[in-house]
């Protein structure tokens, strides 16, 4: 019999603890298979964020470390100068990227440190049971934001593509949805392309991923994904930012 | 033999500099030694000192409570510290910027002329030099040719055009 | 080997550059900021890399990836930055992974001062991080003991796989004194790494088997049996990591505990109680966790204070009175603040303790 398709070996065969709906076991997916199709899986460090995806490490097969909550780009930058022929990445969500961590992810940029971070966007506080982050739209409910998030309460959702892109040293920096098959594919390619950056030094990569959390959005899986795709990317444009030349 | 000198400034006069050269010196010599420096906000503006202990035996405490020598830059490091100068040590005052001369009486005071000194040789930023010939002349604390040698080090490449003007600084008190 | 005059931060650099010191991460906090410097020129040319991280918190964390990643990792700060870094050093504890960290402390709390200070002495004892750990920590009295600590603390810290401390002040950072330094180690080589770590996340092609560096562990049970396996290496550090030194204990009335600083400022005390007829001992400790409480046993019978003598408001003085453990009555002299008593106060204010409880 003619095999027409496995799991990526980049996967370890163990379910998840992700919700159903959840988009973090396909953005974790489309890493794991860039890295087996580029042979890197026993080449590749990565760093785990605080969050529902500190667990990833129990899914992706390859060598990795968890973080103090929004560090990864510092501690990924450290992990850059001891092992410099390595693939490094973090992985990181919302709270921990643009809240706490916003310090350390404008830093790793405006250094240009070479390595990429997966900036898993899903507009809440999943592992602590859906507060309130700095991605949440206006007008969305949280549990602490009952009635919605308002401008005077909590500002405006920060677009951390838009800061990112603005620092010198961040070579690559796009935004992509996971809201369907074709996006998802398109979404894999942009993997692709940021680890071929990142292979070539040229300085900070960055992807955001617009995702979903139908377990604190209250949503079925199939409402969520309508929410990333109206409510979300009418807010966050999916769209690259900034591409070196030839790439 | 031990020695507990204290030098004092204004930042920018190298009392720190020639406190430094001298424990160098005294290591160099086989003794042990400290050098102690004020830090803080003092170091931009105010006064500079530091204390230097040169010792043929093992320094316990850095820090002294009263000192054989005293080298003050300027007055204010004259007025704040000559008490602490132990009866029959020695104050060495820098008279170019020091007009006054010390209220103690049990001491040697040795006043120096180092800025104009150091500017009839062409520089009074060697006023500093000119005054540590005048410490070793007088305390002996360590060898010319040690200090000789350190400067030759000192100023090398590209800062050789500074060694003769220092070597006469020096000598002008230190033959 | 000839000595060389150098001022502490910078020959704490060199020391941990000479022991084979791969990254230095570091952000600016007085009196310790010549440490970064020499170590931006330095470490580069001995083949390490440099950052100066945007904050204390990405400084511990860059230590962090770079020590879990297998190099050898030195950090330094003073007291407000090492504050900062806490909850990263419970984190490496709990991770197991290799770090030496110097404090060159000043004085507290908050922002404080920048002249010397000992009121650290909890923070690195204690620690400011949350959980069950314990840090080894070692306090150097000049330069050429720091040098020789850093070198060797490289080794410690892999042995046991977690932070060493080494707790400075501002005058030991800023103070030249000649010192010997020893030969320069390599920095490990990739190959190296994977071969003597082979916990490090080198890549699962360098080892056997997937590593991953963690510290959560949801199951009580997991938890737990991961803190007593902690504890058992901190039982083994307690009994093989013990250091102090001792003068004059015999005949002594008076027993000063100090350390550091401190330590060399009871030395000189003692000499003007001896003029003064008053014979005055001294435990140094050198480790401060674990505190050396065998010293005490080497207190002899004339003695009828032990006086801890700190840099603060009396932090050690609690290990002190565990280790006299009411043999003794204990006493203490301090100032704080970053005010540095002269010996002659610490004699006066000894000899009146000892007054008070001949009385």
């Amino acid at each position: 019999m003619k095999t027409i398709f496995e799991p990526t070996k980049g996967m370890l065969p163990v379910d998840t603890s992700y919700c159903p709906g959840c988009s973090h076991g396909v953005a974790h997916r489309i890493i794991m298979e860039v890295l087996e199709e580029r042979g890197d899986l026993g080449n590749t460090i990565g760093v785990v964020p605080i969050g529902c995806s500190i667990n990833a490490h129990h899914f992706m097969n390859i060598d990795m470390c968890e973080s103090t909550h929004g560090r990864a780009p510092a501690i990924a930058s450290g992990i850059r100068r001891v092992q410099p022929d390595k693939v490094v990445f973090t992985y990181q969500g919302d709270g921990d990227l643009a809240s706490i961590g916003a310090g350390e992810i404008i830093h790793a940029a405006h250094r240009g440190e070479k390595f990429t971070t997966f900036f898993i966007n899903n507009g809440i506080y999943g592992m602590t049971g859906g507060q309130m982050a700095p991605t949440t739209l206006i007008g969305q409910k949280a549990t602490t934001c009952v009635d919605g998030r308002t401008v005077e309460q909590a500002g405006m959702p920060l677009k951390m593509c838009e800061i990112i892109s603005q620092i010198d040293c961040a070579v690559f920096v796009e935004r992509v949805i996971l809201n369907n098959p074709a996006n998802i594919r398109k979404a894999k390619a942009v993997v692709k392309k940021a680890l071929e950056i990142q292979d070539a030094r040229l300085g900070f990569t960055f992807i955001e991923f617009l995702s979903a959390c139908p377990t604190n959005w209250g949503l079925t899986p199939k409402d969520a994904l309508h929410f990333v795709e109206n409510d979300m990317a009418a807010y966050y444009p999916v769209k690259n930012f900034k591409c070196p030349e030839g790439f | 033999m031990k020695k507990k000198m204290f030098f004092a400034g204004s930042g920018g006069q190298g009392a720190l500099a020639i406190g430094q050269m001298i424990a160098k010196a005294g290591m160099e010599e086989g003794n042990e030694v400290t050098w102690l420096p004020s830090y803080g906000p003092e170091m931009r503006g105010g006064t500079a000192n530091c204390t230097v202990i040169v010792s043929d035996k093992t320094i316990s405490c850095p820090l002294i409570n009263d000192a054989d020598v005293l080298v003050a830059m300027n007055l204010p490091s004259l007025r704040k510290f000559e008490s602490m100068v132990v009866p029959g040590g020695i104050i060495f005052i820098n008279s170019s910027l020091v007009p006054e001369t010390s209220t103690r009486t049990d001491v040697k005071v040795i006043e120096v002329p180092a800025n104009e000194k150091a500017l009839e040789l062409g520089n009074d930023r060697a006023a500093n030099i000119v005054m540590l010939g005048a410490i070793l002349k007088e305390t002996g604390v360590c060898k010319k040719d040690t200090i000789m040698h350190q400067m030759e080090k000192m100023f090398s490449g590209r800062k050789a055009k500074f060694l003769p003007l220092n070597v006469a600084a020096l000598e002008l008190y230190c033959k | 080997m000839s000595k060389v005059l150098m001022k502490g931060n910078e020959a704490f650099a060199e020391a941990a550059i000479r022991g084979g010191c791969k990254c230095y991460f570091g952000y600016p906090i007085t009196p310790q900021n010549e440490v970064p410097e020499y170590m931006s020129h330095e470490l580069p040319k001995a083949g390490g890399a440099f950052i100066q991280a945007e904050s204390e918190l990405a400084a511990i964390n860059m230590a962090y990836g770079a020590a879990a990643a297998g190099g050898r990792v030195f950090i330094s700060t003073s007291s407000p930055g090492l504050a900062l870094m806490q909850e990263g050093i419970g984190f490496i504890c709990s991770c197991e992974v290799p770090l030496v960290a110097m404090n060159v402390s000043r004085g507290g709390p908050g922002v404080g001062g920048i002249q010397p200070g000992q009121a650290d002495y909890f923070q690195v004892t204690r620690g400011g991080y949350n959980g069950d750990c314990r840090i080894p920590v070692f306090a150097p009295a000049n330069i050429q003991e720091s040098v020789d600590l850093i070198y060797e603390c490289f080794d410690i810290a892999e042995k046991y796989r977690n932070p060493v401390i080494i707790f400075a002040d501002g005058m030991l950072g800023q103070m030249m004194e000649p010192v010997e330094l020893p030969p320069k180690k390599e920095i490990a080589s990739a190959e190296q790494i994977a071969k003597e770590k082979p916990w490090a996340i080198t890549g699962t092609d360098h080892h056997e088997g997937r590593n991953v560096v963690y510290s959560l562990r949801l199951q009580p049970d997991v938890l737990e049996s991961h803190v007593n396996h902690m504890f058992e290496k901190y039982a083994e550090a307690e009994k093989e990591l013990v250091r102090y030194k001792t003068q004059k204990l015999d005949d002594a009335e008076i027993v000063f505990v100090a350390f550091g600083t401190m330590s060399r400022i009871c030395a000189e005390a003692i000499e003007i109680l001896e003029e003064k007829g008053v014979k005055a001992g001294l435990i140094r400790p050198i480790s401060l966790w674990p505190f050396p409480k065998a010293a005490f046993d080497e207190i002899g019978p004339k003695t009828k204070v032990v006086i801890s003598t700190e840099l603060s408001m009396g932090q050690m003085i609690e290990d002190v009175k565990m280790a006299a453990a009411g043999r003794w009555p204990v006493k203490l002299i301090n100032r704080t603040g970053g005010i540095v008593p002269s010996s002659i106060e610490v004699a006066e204010r000894a000899l009146k303790a000892l007054e008070e409880v001949k009385a």
